[in-house]
């Protein structure tokens, strides 16, 4: 049974830039969780996607440093060229292969999620041209996390919500602009 | 990422079937992981598992004891090679800018590129300090745990096709030669010059269980301690600080910060972005 809110994690890819920065416009800054996003990205890729993202949001977005200590309130991006992970209540970055092309990774990030906080995670997957996200998504939900996919219909490039979808049977299927309503209303009941 | 992981229930058995690896490594080998970072190192341990076609930890801990292969094979799996020359091209660019000039002011350079992986790093240390007309008297120490990227990293070749990226990372970080005068191609492979390793050491040496031998003016340590725990890191940065000499410099990886170790307050920084430090106490 899922009990809520020690943490989000958010993936995205093609279009994402866009879908994250309206998620994290709509959530309040007293959202009880941090949280954590994988946005593919070049591996020199701009280092200004922190301040783009932070400018709109009540959020503190900042790109992850490593062993960094995690806090509510903040929104953690991770940096191009590194997987980023968690451990309860930090985070942490590798170097390690690229997975599915990808670093960083939404997979990885996902995996370390569902191990660290289980039940108390949740995990969202944004639009993508990827298949990226599934697997790891597939693992929060296995470990008794969270799990919301953006209506496809609704994204910029439907493939990585449409992979999700066929690897999980998400909790929820929401249109972009009702997934910080959703996070908001499920970190203040405690379950969905 | 193919295998189902262990339902949640059993979350707090893999955390003790990870210490129980680490430490039977630790006992019958003598490789120290017991403070390596979790997350990536659980990572490592399950693809191990899959690969040995295994379906838990306890398995794998059974076959790295009794199957030495088995453990070489393991070890190879956390000597990640992931590496570039001109990594990070924005810290060359200081580097060149800010420590060179420092290094001037030496008579002898000892550099210690410690986890140097398959020696990226190294070459490209090599060829500012050509280009600054300080490496005929500098010394660079390059190591790593592992044996086997040592030997290749003496090889001094590399696969031709990444010559793109390195090279684009090299003009970014305001090389102005052309990149591939550094190196003769041969198929698939290139290899660069020997003059460049001439005053190169490559040497085994692992950070967590082997002692400091030497004082260097710069240390360069990037990218390797995010794989330790704070504990370990703490352990390694009292290593690096103790193998500095008095205004030596320390670089880390882009995303490492010194904060989080009480060593901190012994440098200051000489570029914060470049994550270049310089030992003041
Ligand atoms: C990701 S690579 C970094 C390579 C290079 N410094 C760079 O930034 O591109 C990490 C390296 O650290 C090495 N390493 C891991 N644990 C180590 C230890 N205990 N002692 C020495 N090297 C270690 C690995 O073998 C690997 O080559």
């Amino acid at each position: 049974m899922t009990t809520g809110c020690g943490i989000v994690a958010m993936g995205a890819s093609w279009g994402g830039v866009h879908a994250l920065g309206v998620v994290l416009a709509a959530v309040p800054a007293d959202l009880p969780a941090p949280v954590v996003i994988a946005q593919h990205r070049g591996e020199d890729g701009p280092a200004g996607l922190a301040p783009v993202l932070g400018r709109r949001s009540a959020l503190r977005v900042v790109e992850a440093t490593d062993k960094q200590a995690m806090r509510a309130g903040h929104a953690y991006l991770a940096p191009p060229g590194y997987h980023l992970l968690v451990e309860r209540g930090a985070l942490a970055l590798s170097t390690d292969e690229k997975e599915r092309f990808s670093r960083p990774s939404i997979d990885v990030l996902f995996d370390s999620v569902a191990s660290a906080y289980a039940e108390e995670a949740i995990g969202v997957i944004l639009t993508g041209a990827s298949d990226d996200g599934a697997a790891g998504l597939a693992r929060i939900r296995h470990s008794g996390g969270l799990t919301v996919v953006q209506e496809p219909a609704t994204a910029e490039r439907r493939r990585m919500p449409d992979a999700a979808l066929a690897a999980v049977n998400a909790h929820r299927i929401l249109a972009l602009d009702e997934i910080a309503p959703f996070l908001v209303k499920v970190c203040a009941e405690g379950g969905p | 990422m193919a295998e189902p992981r262990p339902p949640v229930r059993r979350r707090d058995l893999e955390a003790v079937e990870i210490d129980l690896l680490a430490e039977g490594i630790y006992e019958a080998y003598g490789f120290d992981f017991r403070r390596y970072s979790r997350p990536s190192f659980r990572r490592r341990i399950w693809r191990r598992v899959e690969a040995e076609g295994l379906s838990s930890i306890s398995e794998l801990l059974a076959r790295v004891l009794h199957d030495p292969p088995c453990m070489q094979r393991f070890l190879s799996d956390l000597s990640v090679n992931v590496s570039a020359m001109f990594r990070d091209p924005a810290f060359f660019r200081v580097f060149r800018a800010k420590v060179v000039p420092l290094l001037r002011t030496y008579p002898f350079v000892r550099i210690w590129n410690a986890g140097c992986s398959t020696g990226e790093e190294t070459l490209s240390v090599a060829i500012v300090l050509k280009e600054a007309g300080l490496y005929d008297r500098t010394r660079i120490y390059a190591t790593d745990m592992s044996e086997a990227t040592v030997e290749q990293a003496r090889t001094l070749t590399y696969p031709i096709n990444k010559m793109r990226e390195y090279t684009a990372n090299y003009i970014e970080a305001g090389g102005t030669r052309s990149f591939s005068e550094y190196y003769a191609a041969d198929g698939e492979r290139v290899m660069f010059h020997p003059s460049l390793a001439e005053n190169v050491v490559f040497a085994q040496h692992n950070l967590v269980t082997d002692r400091s031998f030497n004082e260097f003016h710069v240390i360069l340590c990037r990218n390797v301690m995010i794989y330790f725990d704070r504990v370990l890191q703490e352990h390694v940065h009292k290593l690096l600080y103790d193998s500095l000499t008095h205004f030596g410099v320390l670089g880390l990886g882009g995303r490492e910060t010194i904060e989080l170790v009480s060593h901190r307050d012994a440098y200051v920084p000489l570029d914060e972005t470049a994550r270049l430090y310089r030992k003041v106490a």
